[in-house]
């Protein structure tokens, strides 16, 4: 059987390939292929452990920061730095600010136009999507691109710019706030508000997060006019396309939690399969190598003492991604997961009914907002501004830390073993690697490649729309999968 | 505006990380889309904003190739991939198998101007760090040295070189400014800077407008993350010798580098990722910082540096070894 290759995908971030075979109108298998490789790992080899606040972010455009924190989290880790409580306030505000801007990015500019494409036109309500989400032509898009410029504000006073600031140390933030700017904060976190407010929602951010099961989310949905939400009409179009029946994967979950304060993480961490939740060891993470474009490393093997050493004619391989497990087996990250691991009512009653699928995963993402948005007001208003905001760290001769936070799109580690005050290994493992991993030696297939098998493919399409959706509903980030 | 009397630009990401991309996104007032479409500009693909996908993209891709549709902007993003050893397959354009390196060179022979976007497409970057494992390299540089994918001798169908719109990443405006003045034929070869970057942006220097100038002026300096002095005795700030208006232009509304508490690395500069010293410190000789402001004697430098540290107000001082300003301005009050 001949495969059909699709891609480049766009509306995604970075170069991305998928190979299928189709039967009988459906994908019955998937290769996902990552086409591209720099060497991160290789170019911060030898370098002094505190330059890779430097190359790290510049790993990726769209998850800067949160490679960011990886790092500084890895370096604190190594040194034993603690964050003065400024410090850790601020740098979640910096990393919210960009998952929040991710996930909006995603939803209005990312997966939104795909049910604006020609496919669609006779479709009830083609005519009133095709106007507000038409990619470039919409309505939505340059007011969501307005309302996103004026919330990154807030990187512009507390972390200089975006993407790729500096400004995110080890010991906390390099940059401490006046008493004036913590309110010209406020004021840009609640401008924010009232664009999702007015559009995102059509209602108060609380009203969305009281809806607790999916009866109650239907109940909503059925209530209003989805011309006045965009979530309705995202909820409105799941059901006439039956969203929830694209994309499933075998749904264990992890998420390494994220946004620390005081000790705890406001996002828990976790493993969650069948309604288990179970605590997450991060030493039992291992990455695969055996059908990778890669050499250097017999069997799967831990961060701590990774290779990645790049092999073109490894005919074994058919991407330049690894293969990341947990414990051997593969997981899937991201909203989804994370909010299904802190136990938010709705997502856990999604998931209960209906497992992990294109619709639970934009849902989750979009619940994601409000429940952040409201922990930001909280941190902005905790900011003391005659307090530090950061410690010093210097750097140990000897030592090794790893830091494990969570992009947008899901889980991000990073290893990292110092030797004579240099890099002697750098590890990172991000959530595209783990979403969009390849077969491992047990010929196990990643999460994408599971969730593509079933796809309707309609008479006639060259990139089956339902593989548009189901690509774009883990928000992938393909230069962050390789690195 | 249609295909025949617009502006026509094709963005391609390479070997980079997609952030000049989303810096582009956070153009405001008007935002990207209104910006573009009211300078005529259309935008026949981007990888984040358009609909096309797969072959309908690859599609276009063969028509801009076989010159059935003008191609006025070629904009590059990221360091072109020339490993392993120069097959380019260190990246393949999905669904083409084939590598970006050939794509890249069919469509510069096509275009009218070929823009460098980001300090990766002009000159190599981040990506040609540390040992470039990929043999990363810009478009018509690797490093400081001519020549990159393109060659020494490249030139668009315009009779211009590529122009680098350099900057890790780039400033939104610095893209759309660019384009608009190619667009509006404003935008000749004396607009570029020795090394083919846009003067409207690289004719200045970082330090200028920098709020911490006063700091400098007398050698009040920073000595730990989050202080308010100047970052250039101790920190290894290169504003002073950085080509880009990030401190009168700002980013995202109201920052800087600088204004984000951290030091500027001149990121707009061919080989900035590989200092030769560690990013953050600033190699001294002597108690001296190597890398003085440009075109300053070094003589007269040390001299006025140590004039001025000798004459600091106590005020700048001690600020500038404070996270927040502990001694404030006074004001001369009447009789006395």
């Amino acid at each position: 059987m001949s495969r059909t290759i699709v891609g480049p995908f766009n509306r995604v971030e970075g170069d991305l390939e998928v190979q299928l075979e189709i039967a009988d109108g459906k994908v019955s298998e998937a290769w996902v292929v990552s086409p591209m490789y720099r060497g991160f790992e290789q170019i911060l080899h030898g370098k002094d452990p505190r330059d890779a606040l430097i190359y790290t972010p510049r790993i990726c455009g769209i998850c800067s920061v949160s490679q960011s924190i990886a790092a500084a989290d890895a370096l604190a880790n190594a040194q034993g730095v603690e964050r003065p409580m400024n410090g850790e306030l601020s740098l979640n505000l910096i990393h919210a600010c960009e998952n929040l801007a991710d996930h909006f990015t995603h939803f209005y500019l990312f997966f939104m136009p795909d049910f604006a494409r020609a496919i669609y036109t006779k479709e009830p309500w083609f005519e009133a999507v095709e106007k507000r989400f038409k990619a470039v032509k919409g309505r939505a898009a340059a007011d969501v691109m307005q309302a996103r410029a004026e919330f990154m504000h807030l990187m512009g006073i507390m972390a200089g710019k975006w993407p790729h600031t500096l400004g995110i140390q080890p010991g906390g933030s390099a940059r401490s706030i006046e008493a004036t700017e913590k309110v010209r904060l406020l004021s840009i976190i609640s401008g924010f508000r009232r664009f999702l407010e007015a559009r995102l929602f059509g209602t108060e951010l609380e009203a969305i997060l009281e809806i607790t099961n999916q009866q109650q989310l239907d109940n909503w949905r059925d209530a209003g006019d989805p011309g006045q939400s965009d979530f309705r009409r995202l909820l409105q179009l799941s059901q006439d396309l039956r969203l929830e029946t694209l994309g499933q994967t075998t749904g264990r979950f992890m998420s390494y939690g994220v946004y620390p304060l005081d000790g705890e993480r406001t996002f828990k961490s976790g493993v969650w399969y069948e309604g288990q939740l179970t605590e997450l060891n991060p030493n039992k993470i291992t990455e695969d190598i055996s059908h990778s474009w890669m050499e250097g490393q017999a069997d799967p093997t831990h961060p701590y003492h990774g290779v990645t050493l790049p092999n073109a004619d490894m005919d074994s391989g058919y991407t330049w991604c690894k293969a990341p497990r947990l414990d051997g087996q593969v997981v899937e990250v991201g909203a989804l997961a994370r909010q299904l691991i802190d136990g938010q009512p709705l997502i856990n009653d999604l998931v209960a009914s209906s497992g992990s699928n294109v619709r639970n995963r934009v849902i989750a993402r979009l619940l994601e907002i409000p429940r952040v948005l409201i922990e930001m007001e909280q941190w902005c208003r905790q900011l003391k501004p005659k307090e530090p905001f950061c410690v010093d760290s210097g750097v140990t001769r000897e030592s090794e830390g790893f830091g494990l936070t969570e992009a947008a799109r899901g889980s991000l580690g990073h290893w990292v073993r110092i030797k004579n005050g240099r890099i002697l290994n750098y590890q990172i493992v991000a959530p595209t690697t783990w979403n969009f991993s390849p077969r491992d030696q047990a010929g196990v297939t990643g999460p994408l490649e599971q969730a593509l098998v079933g796809a309707p493919v309609r008479e006639g399409e060259n990139e089956p729309v339902a593989v548009q959706h189901i690509v774009r509903s883990f928000d992938p980030c393909m230069v962050c999968t390789v690195h | 505006m249609t295909q025949q009397t617009g502006f026509n630009v094709l963005w391609l990401q390479s070997g980079g990380c997609g952030g000049c991309s989303l810096s582009l996104l956070n153009a405001e007032s008007p935002t990207l889309l209104h910006t573009l479409e009211g300078a005529g500009i259309n935008l026949l693909w981007h990888p984040m904003l358009s609909e096309e996908t797969g072959s309908e993209m690859i599609a276009l891709l063969t028509q801009i190739v076989a010159g059935e549709i003008r191609l006025d902007a070629l904009c590059i993003e990221g360091a072109i991939l020339r490993g392993p050893n120069k097959t380019g397959r260190f990246h393949i354009l999905a669904g083409t198998g084939r590598s970006m390196l050939d794509w890249v060179r069919d469509l510069s022979v096509v275009a009218k101007y070929t823009l460098g976007i980001g300090t990766g497409a002009s000159f190599g970057g981040i990506t040609a760090g540390g040992g470039n494992p990929t043999d990363a390299c810009g478009l018509q540089y690797a490093e400081t040295e001519r020549g990159g994918a393109l060659g020494e001798s490249y030139r668009s169908l315009s009779n211009m070189p590529v122009i680098n719109v350099a900057g890790c990443p780039t400033h939104p405006n610095w893209i759309t400014e660019t384009l608009m003045q190619l667009a509006l034929d404003d935008f000749t070869e004396e607009d570029l800077d020795e090394w083919q970057r846009p003067r409207g942006y690289a004719d200045h220097l970082v330090h200028h407008g920098c709020p911490r100038n006063e700091y400098y002026e007398f050698k009040a300096s920073a000595e730990e993350h989050s202080q308010l002095g100047c970052m250039m005795e101790h920190m290894g700030c290169l504003g002073t010798q950085a080509h880009a208006d990030c401190n009168t232009r700002l980013w995202n509304g109201e920052g800087s580098c600088l204004r984000g508490g951290y030091a500027c690395i001149n990121c707009t500069a061919p080989g900035f990722q590989e200092p030769g010293h560690r990013f953050q410190e600033t190699p001294k000789i002597a108690g001296i910082p190597i890398g003085l402001p440009s075109d300053m004697p070094k003589a007269w430098f040390v001299a006025l540096a140590s004039l001025s540290k000798a004459a600091t107000p106590k005020r700048l001082r001690q600020n500038a070894v404070a996270d927040h300003i502990v001694v404030p301005p006074q004001t001369k009050k009447k009789g006395t």
